[in-house]
């Protein structure tokens, strides 16, 4: 059947079975920076943001479940050729290895930081307990969230040329 | 992996979820947050025909106290429940579990009435449900009724809702300020079932004795179970340390878990009647009662 979803802000109609995976959809329409882990919804690695401000496993979702709602992948967070905060943090914070648990992690803290703007440590920890890094990098990534927070609360502009 | 195929019906409306249901009878599977079915039909342990999308009926997100009692909606997903203040402050149970249950993104999708209809042995909400006394909605063609949550959870994954019916609400009675809870939960690691937990609610007496009391352990049988003999005891009673052990005790009358990589059954079934101990605890020094 055909669905119309908004992803990363372009409307796309997608061809799937009811069956499909949201996370296969993704990939399918040339969004690869989801990734798929674990086939048993435990990893986190294919979480997508969904209408802005709820974080889903998009393995654990029917794409048809998507049908007119609005998905952001990690390709959506660089806006006009300049990272995004979270973005440039795991970059300075080196908070990845093999990178690829980042694409979920990045909007797991995505939404942990819309709902909580100023996370303590044990509150990041807890946010991101869903989401697995099997090259168990937890700590820079930690860090990584912290500086990401402390960015996106300066106001726009000074942190542009820090 | 991948589902087996079904057909997919993503009904607008309560009356068209329910003839679906009717139509298609156990062939149809209601679909709510999909964090229990979705996984179950990859693995191929669930094959159904027929799944009726409920997440774009309207009016089932509500989560409102009225008459007493905390209405949950059918479409409200545990993280509406754990990011509510009125519930951290007053439903300390409730809380307590809303942060325990799988893991952070499952919570944003998981519903508390997909829980309860999911009835699976290790369930969270199962154990809170019943140390609260909450109740049910069942929604079927000739219209509704409402049943005690020992009615409606009948045995491992089986619920009392019959073939074209469906959950539309939990209730919990709203605490007052004599009443507490805690859920006390021994998991491996985030996101992995209980190896052992237990919920329990304490409401006192303005003299101190204790004038009702649930408890409700999951993991650790069948089913999620009350301990009904840890009740009486309770019941009436002033609380003293003592008085919890014997109540914790009668855990181990009941519960019956299968050894498997979280533990033995011994061991499980002695960490259910610790937890109990622990949670009674927890909820009378919510209640500023310090046991000793
Ligand atoms: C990684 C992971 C870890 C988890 N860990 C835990 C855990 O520690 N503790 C725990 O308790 N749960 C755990 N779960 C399960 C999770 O909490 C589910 O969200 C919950 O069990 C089911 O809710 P749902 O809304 O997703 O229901 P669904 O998966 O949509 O449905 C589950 C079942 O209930 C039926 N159903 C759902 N809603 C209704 C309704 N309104 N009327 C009639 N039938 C209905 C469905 O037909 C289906 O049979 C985990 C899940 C995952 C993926
Ligand atoms: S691939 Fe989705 S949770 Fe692991
Ligand atoms: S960086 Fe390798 S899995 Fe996290």
């Amino acid at each position: 059947m055909e669905i119309t979803l908004k992803i990363n802000g372009v409307e796309k109609k997608l061809n799937v079975e009811p069956r499909t995976l949201l996370a296969h959809a993704i990939r399918d329409a040339g969004l690869t920076g989801t990734h798929i882990g674990c086939d048993s919804s435990s990893c986190g690695v294919c979480t997508v943001v969904l209408d802005g401000k709820t974080a889903v496993k998009s393995c654990t979702m029917f794409a048809v479940m998507a049908e007119g709602h609005e998905i952001t992948t990690i390709e959506g967070m660089a806006q006009g050729g300049k990272l995004h905060p979270l973005q440039q943090a795991f970059y300075d914070q080196h908070g990845l290895q093999c990178g690829y648990c980042t694409p979920g992690m990045i909007m797991a803290a995505h939404v942990l930081l819309q709902h909580n703007p100023n996370p303590t440590e044990e509150e990041i920890r807890f946010g991101l307990s869903g989401n697995l890094c099997r090259c168990t990098g937890y700590q820079n990534i930690v860090k990584a969230v912290q500086q990401a927070a402390q960015m996106l609360q300066q106001p726009a502009g000074a942190a542009a040329d820090d | 992996m991948i589902p087996a195929a079904f057909e997919y019906k993503r009904p607008m409306s309560l009356e068209e979820a329910i003839s679906h249901l009717a139509e298609h009878g156990y062939d149809a599977r209601v679909l709510a947050g999909g964090q229990s079915l979705i996984p179950a039909m990859r693995y191929r342990l669930a094959q159904p025909s027929v799944l009726v999308d409920i997440n774009k009926l309207p009016n089932l997100g509500y989560l409102h106290e009225e008459n007493g009692m905390l209405r949950i909606g059918a479409l409200v997903r545990d993280t509406d429940v754990e990011f509510n203040k009125n519930i951290q402050s007053k439903y300390h149970l409730i809380s307590d579990v809303s942060m325990v249950v799988a893991d952070p993104i499952v919570r944003f999708r998981g519903t508390v009435v997909g829980s309860l209809c999911h009835n699976d042995p290790s369930g969270d909400w199962a154990a809170a449900a019943i140390a609260a006394r909450a109740q049910m909605v069942i929604q079927g063609k000739n219209g509704s009724r409402v049943e005690s949550i020992d009615q409606f959870l009948v045995d491992s994954f089986a619920t009392s809702i019959g073939e074209g019916e469906m959950a539309v609400e939990a209730r919990f009675p709203t605490p007052n300020s004599l009443t507490s809870g805690a859920y006390e939960k021994i998991e491996r690691k985030v996101g992995d079932y209980a190896t052992a937990a237990a919920a329990v609610q304490i409401e006192l007496n303005p003299d101190g004795t204790i004038k009702e009391a649930g408890i409700g352990i999951t993991a650790v049988a069948h089913m999620a179970l009350r301990v009904v003999e840890g009740e009486n005891l309770l019941r009436g009673q002033k609380p003293t340390l003592e008085l919890i052990r014997a109540a914790a005790e009668e855990v181990r009358k009941i519960a019956d878990p299968n050894p498997d990589a979280r533990g033995s059954a011994e061991y499980k079934k002695d960490m259910a009647r610790v937890l109990v101990g622990r949670g009674l605890i927890k909820a009378l020094r919510r209640l500023n009662v310090v046991v000793a």
